[in-house]
């Protein structure tokens, strides 16, 4: 930046920046000169001039709400543009205008997705449970889960093709996505603004310098880099920072729970005073909440703290870089820009006209350079339009197929040291967590996937975190892994029974899954049909810990396991014995057992499992059918089957 | 202000201490019979053929109670607590048939009532079993409320039973006027055989599951706490193995059978002999009778028998009564062994 002409120091307020050719007077400041804006009771004399007579004293003291009216009106006055003061084009007005709507409706129809991505169930639905609409829609059409996916699986995974239309769309008109789609965009956009940086509040100089182009925003091209890569070796590790899997995971997994909890809460409270008034209206609200946003019981995730945690943090980073992620860290804003350097649609500049006002910067979202001087930077611009509106002179215009040479190349921008270093350190990373305890050795007995997922290494290159298995799942068994999977497997699904059980006749998780990892199963392939000689599909087995189990080990009746137990002969299987009790008084029981031919490992019977802190019964993942190792009996293991 | 906190320190004072709370009591009853006022029978039991409808069966059923308007009064608010426990379709029969289900609602309705509230606490995800079951569209169909178990419907009540002390118990189920039980007639692996006086596990929250530990005992606590207006047993099809969840249609068999009575455990014990138990088998049938909640011997309720058949006639002990007689105007019973015409 410093070979290029200084900017005039900023002055504080919109409105208030002189024109180059306004000549200040020596040694004042230049805003000591400025005209101060017209106040609106300068208006007022050739008003009342004409009823001066009638009643002079009204114009000496005005009423008291005079000044309240006109600072109101000043408020929705379009302030005088400054320095030329040309107007903006109307169509890029229009537009800018255009942008809010669709970023507002994007925004609502994302959530409405999620929230959505659930089974509720109707009067209307019949004996088989789909999502009637894709409710993962925003993950099929992006590119950057597209992308990595096909590197790692070298296939297009189903609906996934939607993405070619946002490719589409970004080589003609750049990252439209991130300006006016995005979700999570549209959040850091509107944190942006509601929480400015303190020094310099909503205009002032930190917020223009923050909106410079920086390096550290080519940040997010060397993290692409190095996912793509850590995908061409096998793993879809990148899923973590998507933008989109971060807004499902964070505002499905922390946010809605969260808020589940404190109205509910809140409810209950008012619910339990003794005031019947406060009662129905807690009741009533409950009961609308319930019936549209909120779930009809409190859905809990493992660890998503950390969920919460870093969405809060990445917001609030807002305050000192505004869109900090979709500048430094959002590799799909990266994939997006990279196409966008190819769009038809593109930022034609006048440098010899601008004024260096740098009212452009005040609102840009992408930090991408539209100030006059500098080349634009192309792939990092958002499309809002903010800067041609803000531009008093005639510098900045978006067109079709702009002259290409105020646009900066790729080479301008990446060092290709640190391109090479991060494709290294992606390919790195993966061997080393893959020599932990991880996929090959010492397996997390515990780590039971979802019903229709593939083998876990194909589940590492298909999986990108989305939590849209979690959220859909009505049993509150998928939950984001910590470090049960090892480092790779973080935020990846892990069925944890004693939270919820893996409902028998459900394939919801893998109806939503975009990429493949759960694959869409239909109802005949998860419970088997013997007829037709189809294997039900296997999560886990059970065991007993006979030593906490009641009528195994304290002459207790119980079998509630056996109760839940919902495979048809019953996987579970009862001993009638009399066992003696302590005073040698003999106890009639049935004693569970599993057979192990039998279970599909739902976890039904450890859910159910009255021994309340740690089971007597509980599921391993030993004999999934996914596997072809983690087997125990040799008549069903995988090989013998294909 | 140091009055105010004074005061507040004085008035929240907290002794702490490691205390029960107060433990005795009389036992809660949540009673929703109405006053008898002589109807020609306490307990009817309705046999068809493969061919006659349920509903035709449930209205023979109430009509020979002597009609719902028996039971409900214009106004009412009722809850119907099928046995919607699990994600199982009709033919597997581990719920309470939907048309039976749909029947009663229409029943109630034509009786007068103003609200008709269907709901049960599930054991497997609610929104699968209900909407599986085929419940949710028959009840909703026949204008009753669906009420899905959603947590704020459950407060926390000290029921003082037995083996039942302090549970979350189903609000709306509870809140009604008239409350109708409308269990399905199972096997049940634990407790042998499961309908009218377990189905009240549905109106419990929280961890059901201690309760196996002495089932019957806590069967008959809930059939103590809650006494229902009047129970209609489906037997249309019935699991005889693997119950309560079954799964398996081989496990099925249909029987054709509806039984009504203001008697819960004399529907129990009537119910019972469907899958070959026998009453005295049943543990807390004869805790039920040793607290006056019924009897087992449900020939002493003037019981009234019909047997459907496919023609539109009925027949009762061999009396054919043409197609158009209400069958309230037949009786048999135990003081008028030959059934009559009473018209
Ligand atoms: S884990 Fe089981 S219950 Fe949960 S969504 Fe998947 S199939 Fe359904
Ligand atoms: S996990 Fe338990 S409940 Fe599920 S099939 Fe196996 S034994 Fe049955
Ligand atoms: S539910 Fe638990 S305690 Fe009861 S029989 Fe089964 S394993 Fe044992």
């Amino acid at each position: 930046m410093s070979d290029l002409p200084r900017p005039l120091p900023w002055l504080g307020v919109i409105g208030q920046v002189p024109a180059l050719d306004v000549s200040a007077p020596s040694g004042g400041p230049v805003s000591a000169v400025l005209p101060a804006p017209l106040p609106v009771e300068a208006a007022a004399p050739e008003v009342t001039m004409a009823t001066a007579a009638a009643a002079p004293e009204v114009r000496a003291e005005p009423p008291w709400w005079a000044s309240v009216v006109s600072k109101v009106r000043s408020k929705f006055k379009t302030p005088k543009r400054p320095g030329s003061g040309l107007p903006a084009r109307k169509i890029i007005v229009w537009l800018r205008n255009a942008r809010r709507v669709s970023q507002t409706g994007f925004l609502l129809l994302f959530l409405f997705l999620l929230v959505r991505t659930e089974f509720r169930g109707g009067f209307a639905g019949g004996a088989t449970v789909r999502m009637p609409y894709p409710v993962e829609g925003f993950l099929l059409a992006d590119p950057f889960v597209a992308l990595m996916t096909f590197l790692s699986t070298h296939t297009i995974y189903r609906a996934l093709w939607w993405s070619v239309g946002m490719v589409a769309l970004t080589l003609i008109f750049g990252r439209v996505f991130c300006g006016w789609i995005c979700p999570f965009g549209t959040l850091h956009h509107f944190f942006a603004w509601l929480i400015p940086n303190p020094q310099g509040a909503t205009t002032g100089g930190r917020r223009v310098k923050a909106n410079m182009t920086h390096g550290y925003q080519n940040a997010k091209y060397y993290l692409l880099g190095a996912f793509l890569v850590a995908a061409v070796c096998g793993s879809a590790i990148g899923g973590l920072f998507d933008p989109i899997c971060i807004c499902v995971r964070a505002i499905g997994l922390a946010v809605l729970p969260a808020a589940n909890y404190i109205s509910g809460r809140g409810l209950d409270g008012l619910s339990q005073t003794n005031i019947h008034a406060l009662q129905l209206g807690s009741d009533a609200t409950r009961d609308a909440l319930v019936a549209t946003v909120m779930q009809p019981r409190q859905y809990f995730f493992h660890q998503t703290w950390v969920i919460g945690a870093l969405l809060f943090v990445v917001l609030l980073a807002n305050r000192w870089i505004p869109r900090f992620w979709c500048r430094v860290l959002c590799p799909l804003g990266a994939t997006l820009g990279v196409i966008a350097r190819y769009a038809l649609v593109g930022m034609e500049k006048d440098h010899s006209k601008c004024t260096d006002c740098n009212l452009c910067l005040v609102d840009c979202q992408g930090a991408d350079s539209p100030q006059g001087g500098v080349k634009h930077r192309h792939d990092e611009c958002h499309v809002c339009l903010n800067c041609e509106v803000a531009c008093p002179e005639d510098v900045i215009k978006f067109t079709f197929l702009p002259k290409r040479t105020s646009l900066a190349k790729a080479q301008d921008t990446l060092d290709r040291r640190k391109v090479l270093t991060t494709a290294l350190t992606g390919a790195a990373v993966l061997p080393l967590a893959r020599t932990s305890d991880t996929i090959d050795s010492n397996y997390y007995d515990r780590l039971i996937r979802p019903p229709g997922s593939v083998p876990e290494r194909d589940f590492m290159e298909r999986c990108i975190r989305c939590a849209e298995c979690m959220k859909v799942c009505p049993n509150n068994a998928l939950h984001p892994a910590f470090l049960e999977s090892g480092i790779e497997g973080f935020w990846t699904p892990i069925l944890i029974p004693r939270i919820g059980y893996c409902e028998p006749t459900c394939v919801l998780c893998g109806q939503v899954c975009p990429t493949g990892a759960i694959q869409k199963i239909n109802e005949t392939q998860k419970l088997g049909d013997p007829v037709r000689h189809i294997e039900p599909i296997k999560i886990g087995t059970a065991f007993y810990d006979h030593g906490r189990c009641l009528p195994w080990s304290m002459a207790t009746p119980c079998i509630v396991c056996e109760e839940f137990c919902p495979t048809s002969p019953k996987a579970i299987w009862v001993e009638e014995v009399d066992t003696p009790d302590r005073n040698g008084h003999p106890v009639h029981v049935q004693r569970p057992h599993v057979d192990p031919t039998l279970c599909i490992g739902c976890g039904a019977c450890e859910k159910v499992c009255p021994v309340q802190d740690r089971p007597a019964v509980y599921v391993t993942s030993v004999g999934e059918s996914r596997s072809k190792t983690n087997v125990i009996l040799l008549e069903t293991s995988n090989y013998n089957r294909s | 202000m140091l009055g105010a906190s004074g005061l507040i320190a004085w008035r929240r004072y907290d002794r702490g201490g490691w205390s029960v709370g107060d433990q005795g009591g009389p036992r809660e009853v949540r009673d929703y019979r109405v006053a008898d006022h002589g109807g020609p029978s306490d307990f009817a039991v309705i046999r068809g053929t493969s061919a006659s409808r349920p509903a035709e069966m449930v209205r023979h059923a109430v009509e020979a109670l002597g009609g719902m308007r028996r039971f409900v009064s214009r106004g009412d608010v009722v809850a119907i607590k099928p046995n919607i426990g699990w994600d199982r379709t009709p033919i597997q029969a581990a719920n309470t048939n939907p048309e039976v289900v749909a029947a009663v609602v229409q029943l109630v309705f034509e009786a007068g009532a103003r609200r008709v509230v269907v709901t049960d606490a599930s054991c497997n995800d609610p929104g699968r079993c209900f909407q599986r079951s085929g419940i949710w569209s028959r009840a909703h169909a026949a204008g009753a409320e669906v009420l899905l178990p959603a947590e704020h419907r459950f407060r926390t009540m000290r029921l003082r039973g037995e083996v039942l002390d302090e549970w979350p118990v189903y609000r709306t189920l509870i809140e009604a006027d008239k409350v109708i039980n409308l269990p399905v007639a199972k096997h049940h692996n634990l407790a042998k055989y499961t309908a009218a006086m377990k189905n009240w596990y549905g109106t419990l929250g929280g961890r059901r599951n201690r309760l196996h530990q002495s089932i019957d005992m806590s069967v008959a606590d809930l059939a103590t706490f809650m006494r229902p207006t009047l129970t209609v047993l489906d037997a249309v099809r019935v699991l005889l193995r693997n119950g309560p969840q079954g799964g398996n249609v081989d496990d099925t068999q249909r029987m054709n059978a509806i039984v009504a009575s203001t008697d819960q455990v004399a529907v129990d014990a009537y119910g019972c002999t469907l899958i070959g138990q026998r009453p005295e088998n049943l543990a807390y049938l004869r805790i039920g009778e040793e607290r006056r909640l019924g009897t087992r011997d449900w020939h002493t309720l003037r019981p009234r028998e019909v047997a459907l058949r496919d023609d539109g006639a009925t027949e009762r002990y061999g009396l054919i009564v043409p197609a158009g007689v209400s069958p309230s105007d037949v009786a048999f019973d135990l003081h008028h062994p030959a059934p009559r015409i009473i018209t």
